[in-house]
């Protein structure tokens, strides 16, 4: 494959923020709108090209005889050489789920390009709001299309920066520069373990490389040895420290606290970098290195048992959240817990008794829900913005009724609700179906389990529906007559709900899967009735509480006034860890270390300085100016080098 | 005679074709090819720096071997040239006066003529040639510090310098003539190499390695033989000192790895590593300590280049084929970043003729381009990271470790390192005044010159880039491989 296409498509993504970082001082407004938007669609257009020559081209680097997808190095440039083995490379792999990401990445990110024209405009650093735009594509494509797992660290923090940027966008806000500084010191910890999780792995390994690791998966665990730490194999600890890096990301508990305060950046860039692509990053890692953790099955269990707490827990306190984009935050933790525990269920293997299957049907499972999610959740971040543009506020107390004002937003945002509740024929129930799918296969518990959280993500989706969209009309509406947004806004809002009615119909199975063989999706019936009864018996229980406004919220919150309180309050995850930094750590902890910083290192350092000061002031006579005693500097010097090596050495 | 053989000499015959035509310029044209001198020998200056850079280079050597132009030369003297070719840039403002109207030829020629010797010490295989190269690099140097006539601290400069200077080659010719008789009448770097190896140890020998040692570590600023730097670089002109700190220093740095790895390569564990061992470590620490306290800007970098030469030497002691391509990387970034600093202490003081530290306070008010650029250069000396300075520090020291396993050599690398520490503080001492400092700025708004604005985007452009990019140190890596230099393994070590 030509390289033309494969730089490009990360190479104008960064040119357009140094132009546009550069250049946004003496840009218009509209120039830089118009910049940002023509780059973003060429490079969606290139993305596209790109994903549409590897799964359709047929060429042999792409597909061999079998029908297997191959993975394709389209170059891999040596950036840094420290030695043989410490080789630092740059470079562009082209496999199923970077073709698919690379569609997912530019296709939202287009949309939310052109969705902020509208957004934004008259803010305040609209040309900045475009460069980190930008930075962030940029970013979050070289994440995706790493060749080895250094590469995708690397682009890996330089996601977690642009989120910062974005997050922090309105930089007057106290509240935002405190959410964005959150969301950085959270997910850096967590990339802590990411990185000692990777050395430990390349210290064995000696390769850095994804192919290399990902190809011999047993030879990974061979070189990894007989060596333990704390009852657990290195390969253990290092698989899953590497995902405690995805945790961080992917706001799994107890790293999620990160997430629901980045609503406070724009809301576009909440559908695009908290919804759609960067919080997936953790679930693409796994996915990445998914032959290396099914040699562990340990760290495979830790990933789903994480996953599907952390699902059940964002879907309650998804319920009582009353600002409408919180609700969407922990509605994307959960549906991120879910990718998790269906990436934590596929094996390598097909279990007995199933021969239809596939190997690593979670796998192919959890990118197709990461693919309609995409979609969906970017379609209903984007609706959130449109209400809370025309209606200057974030929560739902402030809306009710609006379906008649605007109708485009209602029925986009019917859509997306529907899609994520699982109801046919919207692409969320397809993929929802085979994620369930694969856990009912690996165990019942988890089908049971996931398939109650489906039920409350139903409810929740639609109790959110019901209180924008029904429930009884504001009264500020006479003074302030809401309306829908204009062509930038609502276009890209028609697109996705198009997307989300048609993409479970894609053949995915065909183009991504965990072995490269095709595979059919089939639709298991003892699956999917369930599921959707439950949905639908959850969409009519919140149908009946929220349709009409009447007293029965009330009085259930009334029944149960600390259970309300504690998922209101996200079950004082803050609070705790409020407690733990502050008075334990910083309290406790960090001020005997400040003691000693102060008074043992910083007086040794004191200690230090002086000495070398005195010696400074002490050989000063040294340089007297005077020629004479210069050359006798150099002749003695000579005669003594010689002597004194000459008497040492003999 | 064969004279085909000086085709092989085009670096030097372009170099030389490049002083004649200034020369002619300077003594038979009018006053409106006068005006011209500069930008024509600038240009005709870059243009002989890419014809060097593209021309062949010949892997034989010449003359019976006295002469070599392979890969590694070839990428020394380009090193070497793209300094002058800063230098000549920063050279403008000062040289276009009316003072200097019927000077400023001399200038160039004297320059040009330097580079020649430097080009014949990186290149000579044979001590003649080596000694003819260092004094016609050394003694033209000193008319150039004495150029500004009027200026007392000039004079004293320049005598100092000359007088130090003869000392020095005297020295270095009394260790030479005891190697002449321990090689039994050749000077040739290969025959030497095989005298010793059958010759035994000897104090004779000793006495040799450490005055030849000293003749090259004066040019080097080794310490103890460093005395003189300081106020020199403090009495010349400003672009005469950044081309003594950079382009002089460079080319004996090379000189210097060659002759000892390629003449005196058999005793390196016996005799010389030691020697060198220590003046490494009292260079790079006494350089420091006399630079902690300096307020005068060039007397500051003179001793900041004591300390640096220390670091480019260790590229010597490592003695293998990643030392002598980690220290050409050290050096071409020493030059754009130290370039870059004199780049802008030459601006400063062309415009306002301010030197000291203290008048550099607040800077960034009046003058915030120019306080970027002199930060990003004392980043990159001290070897901050992602800076080029901290690439070309953590490959000096890897190719040391590399070396050996001898827990001395991590010994004199730890030392180093602390030594940077040290480092660290000075350098942000001009960084702290320039941006911390509360006091009113001393020094007003000025507009630097087009070319001085060129010059030191080209510095900030090497800082920035040549650590991050990687085909800089290929470059010199490959050339390294490619070249006829022998590491000291292959001669049965």
């Amino acid at each position: 494959m030509d390289m033309t296409l494969p730089i490009l498509i990360l190479a104008i993504p960064i040119a357009m923020f140094l132009i546009l970082g550069i250049g946004g001082v003496v840009m218009s407004r509209k120039m830089a709108g118009i910049l940002g938007i023509l780059g973003m669609g060429t490079t969606m257009v290139l993305a596209y090209i790109v994903a549409f020559t590897y799964f359709f081209s047929g060429a042999p680097e792409f597909i061999n005889e079998f029908g297997e997808r191959l993975q394709f190095q389209v170059f891999d440039y040596t950036w840094l050489a420290f030695t043989d083995k410490l080789v630092v490379k740059l470079g562009f792999l082209l496999d199923p789920i970077s073709a698919m990401m690379l569609v997912v990445i530019t296709t939202i990110s287009f949309m939310v390009h052109l969705y902020s024209w509208g957004y934004m405009e008259g803010e305040k650093g609209f040309q900045r709001y475009y460069a980190f735009l930008n930075l962030f594509s940029f970013s979050m494509l070289g994440l995706v299309v790493a060749t080895n797992i250094f590469q995708m660290y690397i682009f890996w923090e330089l996601v977690g920066v642009s989120s910062y940027l974005l997050i922090g966008f309105f930089y007057k806000l106290p509240s935002a520069v405190s959410a964005s500084k959150k969301a950085f010191i959270v997910t850096r910890f967590a990339d802590l373990g990411f990185l000692i999780g990777i050395l430990l792995l390349t210290f064995y390994t000696d390769t850095f490389n994804f192919q290399t690791l990902t190809s011999n998966p047993e030879l990974v665990m061979q070189q990894c040895g007989g060596a333990t730490f704390m009852g657990a194999s290195v390969m253990t600890w290092a698989m899953i420290l590497i995902f405690m890096g995805g945790m961080g990301k992917s706001a799994m508990m107890p790293l999620h606290i990160w997430l629901p305060d980045a609503m406070e950046g724009p809301t576009p860039v909440s559908a695009l970098i908290h919804a759609a692509t960067m919080v997936v990053a953790g679930v693409y890692l796994v996915a990445r290195m998914f032959p290396c953790y099914c040699q562990v099955p340990a760290s495979m269990d830790f990933v789903g048992v994480v996953g599907a707490i952390t699902a059940f827990y964002a879907a309650v306190v998804a319920c009582c959240q009353i600002d409408i984009k919180r609700v969407l935050a922990f509605s994307t933790i959960s549906q991120i817990a879910f990718m998790m525990v269906s990436l934590a269920v596929a094996r390598d293997y097909v279990p007995e008794g199933y021969h239809w299957h596939a190997p690593g049907l979670g796998y192919m499972a959890s990118m197709f829900h990461l693919f309609t999610h995409a979609m969906f959740k970017a379609l209903l971040f984007l609706g959130a913005g449109c209400l809370i543009h025309t209606v200057h506020s974030n929560n739902y107390t402030s809306m009710g009724g609006l379906r008649k004002y605007m109708p485009i937003t209602h029925w986009t945002f019917l859509i997306g609700c529907l899609a994520i509740a699982g109801i046919y024929p919207f692409s969320g129930f397809f993929s929802k179906d085979e994620m369930l799918a694969a856990m009912y296969q690996n165990d019942f518990f988890w089908g049971a389990w996931m398939t109650m959280v489906a039920g409350l993500t139903a409810f929740y989706m639609f109790r959110l529906y019901y209180l924008i969209f029904w429930w009884e009309e504001n009264p500020h509406y006479k003074e302030h007559k809401p309306h829908d947004a204009p062509w930038q806004m609502s276009l890209p809002l028609i697109i996705l709900a198009a997307v989300s009615c048609v993409a479970g119909f894609i053949p995915f199975g065909h183009y991504v899967t965990y072995d490269g063989k095709p595979y059919d999706i089939h639709l298991e019936l003892g699956v999917w009735l369930p599921s959707i009864i439950v949905a639908v018996c959850a969409i009519a229980l919140a149908t009946w509480l929220y349709a009409k406004k009447n007293d029965k919220p009330a009085r259930m919150r009334a029944a149960l006034p600390t259970l309300w309180e504690a998922a209101h309050r996200r079950f004082y995850w803050d609070e705790m860890y409020q407690f733990v930094t502050h008075k334990i750590i910083f309290g406790m902890i960090c001020r005997s270390i400040a003691w000693f910083d102060r008074h043992v290192i910083d007086a040794t350092m004191d200690g230090f300085a002086k000495v070398t000061q005195k010696a400074s002031w002490q050989i000063r006579g040294m340089q007297n100016g005077h020629i004479q005693a210069y050359v006798a500097w150099y002749f003695f010097g000579a005669i003594a080098l010689a002597a004194v090596v000459w008497f040492a050495l003999s | 005679m064969d004279y085909s053989q000086f085709g092989a000499m085009l670096p030097e015959l372009i170099v030389l074709g490049i002083f004649l035509v200034v020369f002619f310029m300077d003594t038979f044209g009018g006053n409106g090819v006068k005006k011209i001198l500069t930008p024509t020998t600038a240009i005709l200056f870059l243009l002989a720096t890419v014809a060097i850079w593209i021309a062949p280079s010949c892997p034989e050597g010449i003359f019976g071997g006295m002469y070599v132009n392979d890969t590694a030369t070839k990428a020394m003297k380009c090193i070497l040239n793209l300094g002058a070719f800063l230098v000549i840039l920063q050279s403008f403002a000062w040289a276009d006066n009316a003072e200097m109207e019927t000077r400023k030829g001399e200038y160039y020629e004297l320059l040009l003529a330097t580079l020649f010797g430097m080009y014949l010490m990186v290149s000579a295989r044979h001590f003649l040639l080596f000694v003819i190269g260092i004094e016609s690099a050394s003694l033209p140097i000193a008319a150039m510090i004495a150029f500004d006539k009027y200026r007392y601290e000039s004079h004293e400069a320049g005598i100092k310098y000359i007088l130090t200077a003869v000392f020095s080659s005297a020295i270095l010719m009394m260790g030479l003539s005891f190697v002449y008789a321990f090689s039994v009448g050749s000077l040739y770097f290969s025959d030497i190499m095989v005298a010793i190896n059958e010759g035994s140890m000897s104090g004779l020998l000793m006495f040799a390695l450490a005055f030849v040692m000293a003749g090259i570590g004066f040019k080097l600023s080794l310490v103890p033989f460093h005395l003189w730097t300081a106020d020199v670089y403090q009495g010349a002109p400003t672009p005469v000192t950044s081309y003594l700190s950079v382009v002089s220093k460079g080319s004996a740095a090379f000189a210097f790895f060659i002759i000892f790895t390629q003449c005196f390569g058999q005793v390196y564990s016996g005799a010389w590593e030691w020697m060198l061992y220590a003046l490494i470590i009292l260079t790079i620490t006494v350089g420091n300590l006399f630079a902690l306290r300096q307020k005068n800007m060039k007397r500051f970098m003179a001793f900041s280049s004591v300390s640096q030469a220390g670091y480019l030497v260790l590229g010597v002691i490592a003695a293998n084929s990643l030392g002598l391509a980690s220290m050409m990387f050290y050096t071409i970034v020493y030059v754009v970043s130290n370039l870059g600093a004199f780049a802008v202490i030459q601006t400063i003081e062309d415009h306002t003729g301010k030197l000291n530290m203290d008048d550099y306070n607040g800077l960034h008010k009046t003058n915030p381009w120019l306080s970027v650029a002199m930060t990003l250069a004392m980043f990159s000396l001290a070897g901050i990271p992602p800076f080029a300075g901290f690439f070309s520090k953590i490959l000096i020291f890897t190719s040391v470790t590399s070396a050996t396993n001898s827990m001395a050599l991590y010994m004199l690398v730890l030392i180093a390192l602390i030594n940077t520490v040290i480092s660290l503080y000075y350098y942000l001492c001009v960084v702290k005044a320039m941006w911390i400092s509360n006091e009113a700025p001393v020094i007003g708004e000025f507009k630097s010159t087009c070319v001085a604005k060129t010059g030191l985007g080209i510095c900030i452009a090497g800082i920035l880039l040549f650590g991050l990019v990687s085909p800089v140190y290929e470059w010199l890596v490959n050339s390294v491989e490619l070249s006829s230099w022998q590491p000291l393994a292959l001669l049965g070590l």
